[in-house]
């Protein structure tokens, strides 16, 4: 940086941003964190380790369709005598996989199209939020489909089509967070000092965004879940010889009435994940909007509070 | 500052045409327009989508085994002969001239298979919509006025637990208690002859009814405590309690007024996630709306249909938006105002 001899540059004014690590401690020391933590934590330890303890192969029929709880298939079998429990202990991980790819995909498009338009202001910005208006012109799960309906129904289109649904939302979000955080003395000083406008962008907003950041996570992690179950269930995820605990739902409800649990456990298990990851995100929000009062940044809009259900 | 928007929501409830009606009328003007340019933009990316199937979009839904006569008749019947510009053309035409073509999986006009579903829709989103907006709003103010009783409490850690659940969950456990399993007492699926309406037969409505109203009301108690507890924590509302007005008094005129706009948002919001929950709660209990018709056209590669139920929605979601800014505004006395 060119400074004129003899004139030295103050230091830019400190910045305050609590790190990732800091901010997970705290929303877990939280009532309502430690419970979705705890939920949280569980359903992912049976996706993990499910697939290396389940009794029998996912795929392999050995009782009669639909048959009750047995010796040889504690949960019962399914539609097509498949052992209900070894489905539901392989059918998890695929999920998480697919639901954490698309959350990552469309929180970074997001969070980099959110940080231009709101630091960049004038075109960039004009072009990215009229995109962003257009796109939030589809309900997310109709956008999914008229991308999956382009090309059929493939485990990574399903992600793309997602994570490409959250991006307009994640993008609005951290637009508002980057025009808080750009009229703050420590950029002001940074573009004084004639670092490069990409530069200040990744090394002074973003780090600084991590509040927000960390909520918009949780809460798109929470939404693509129940949007790639939601596509699984009505048949556009992985295919279907594979287990996955949307599948299971749909292909054994017409035998509700004779093995329940072959809908019950996989239902269970959807709903104790999305209730985990929505907990521990509130827990989250409540940490990082206290933060944020703190730091007296005017407050960040309620960012759990102001989204859809 | 304080006493400025006093003496406004002294005023009494908004009087919608009593102030200058400029902003108002501008503001409609405006977000028309915006909307109709938003529904152009997102015609031509439906469009757009149908171009980029990959390879002949005729091989494409029809598959490699289809015969050289069937491919050409689709190809002519999707107008791929022509440039890109004249097929988009004669698409938006079609649409806005009432005639969005035949459908690709069984011949018939789009508007026959569309126009009943979009009715039989319509009426779940309202019924599900008013049912939900009522029961959401009463518990978000009762939960407001009581904060930090235990009905407070027990509503927002239920509301932050069933927020969450995805429609087909819900909709799941109410067909294993209701429909099957336990009691036996509604029907588990819509068994509506073809050519009959939803309304024809109301007990098939109350289980998609629940579910939906289910999904959205958490979400409403919880918007709806926010805007109240923030109205009732304001200094006119403190005001109106010094002076010694009656507390019920105090709510239905002070505090209640000013969180309508911000509930009004809400609402809209939540008319908005009903346009896409319906797809999946229409496929579990196969009600013939176009929710199922679009997840049946996704399976069949029906374009046509795609396209015109997908606009639709895209349609709904720009009127929604538009009625929800122009009461917002109008719940809003200042902001009436010409400046």
């Amino acid at each position: 940086m060119a400074t004129a001899p003899g004139i030295t540059v103050p230091a830019p004014p400190a910045r305050h941003h609590e790190g990732w690590a800091a901010i997970v401690r705290q929303a877990a020391s939280l009532p309502r964190g430690r419970v979705g933590l705890g939920v949280l934590g569980l359903v992912v330890a049976v996706a993990v380790v499910g697939p290396f303890v389940a009794p029998h192969s996912p795929t392999a029929s050995i009782v009669a369709p639909f048959s009750g709880p047995s010796g040889q298939a504690v949960l019962g079998g399914d539609m097509l005598g498949r052992d209900v429990l070894s489905r539901v202990l392989d059918g998890g991980w695929v999920l998480l996989a697919m639901a954490a790819a698309a959350t990552a995909l469309g929180v970074t498009i997001g969070t980099a199209s959110g940080v231009a338009a709101g630091y960049l202001q004038g075109r960039p910005d004009g072009f990215i939020m009229r995109t962003v208006d257009v796109l939030l012109a589809f309900p997310q799960l109709v956008f999914a489909l008229l991308l999956v309906s382009i090309i059929g129904p493939t485990v990574w289109l399903t992600v793309l089509a997602v994570g490409l649904s959250h991006a307009p939302q994640v993008a609005r979000v951290m637009r508002s967070a980057t025009l808080d955080v750009s009229e703050r003395d420590f950029v002001k000083a940074t573009e004084l000092l004639g670092v490069k406008r990409r530069r200040i962008m990744a090394g002074e907003i973003l780090p600084n965004l991590v509040s927000p950041l960390m909520v918009e996570i949780g809460l798109r992690l929470t939404y693509s879940i129940v949007i790639i179950a939601g596509l699984s269930f009505l048949g556009f995820g992985q295919p279907p010889p594979s287990p996955n605990w949307g599948i299971m739902i749909n292909e054994n409800r017409q035998g509700l009435v004779l093995n329940p649990w072959a809908v019950v456990v996989p239902a269970i298990l959807i709903a104790l994940l999305t209730i985990g990851a929505s907990t521990f995100t509130d827990a989250v929000a409540r940490v990082t909007i206290g933060i944020d009062r703190k730091a007296e940044t005017g407050a960040l809009p309620a960012l759990v509070a102001g989204e859809e259900p | 500052m304080s006493l400025n928007t006093m003496l406004v929501s002294d005023a009494a409830p908004p009087r919608p045409r009593a102030a200058a009606p400029h902003p108002v009328i501008r503001l409609i003007v405006q977000r028309v327009s915006l909307g109709m340019l938003t529904l152009w933009v997102v015609s031509v990316i439906i469009f757009a989508a149908t171009v980029a199937l990959p390879g002949n979009a005729a091989t494409a839904i029809l598959g490699h085994s289809a015969t050289p006569a069937q491919l050409h008749a689709l190809e002519v019947q999707l107008h791929l002969n022509r440039s890109v510009f004249d097929q988009y053309g004669s698409w938006i035409g079609g649409i806005l001239t009432g005639h969005p073509g035949k459908s690709l999986a069984n011949g018939l006009p789009v508007w026959s298979i569309v126009g009943p579903a979009a009715l039989n829709s319509a009426v779940l989103v309202a019924v599900s919509g008013v049912i939900a907006s009522i029961v959401g709003v009463t518990l978000g103010v009762v939960a407001a006025l009581r904060k930090d009783s235990l009905f407070d409490h027990a509503s927002s850690v239920l509301a932050l637990a069933v927020t969450s659940l995805p429609e087909f969950v819900v909709a799941i456990t109410l067909v294993i208690l209701f429909a099957t399993v336990v009691w036996h007492v509604l029907p588990a699926v819509s068994l509506l002859a073809p050519g009959t309406y939803a309304w024809a037969n109301p007990r098939e409505l109350i289980l998609p009814v629940a579910t939906l109203v289910i999904v959205t009301v958490p979400y409403i108690i919880r918007m709806t405590r926010a805007a109240m507890v923030e109205a009732l924590a304001s200094d006119y509302v403190e005001m109106a309690r010094l002076k010694g007005m009656p507390v019920r008094r105090v709510v239905v005129v002070h505090a209640l007024p000013n969180a309508v706009a911000p509930v009004v948002q809400v609402l809209g919001l939540t008319f908005l996630y009903l346009a896409g929950g319906i797809v999946v709660v229409e496929y579990v209990f196969a009600f013939p709306g176009i929710g199922e018709s679009l997840v049946n056209a996704v399976t069949n590669r029906d374009v046509p249909v795609i396209q015109m139920i997908v606009l639709l929605l895209a349609g709904f979601y720009v009127l929604v938006n538009i009625i929800t800014d122009v009461v917002a505004l109008l719940a809003t006395p200042r902001r009436r105002l010409p400046r």
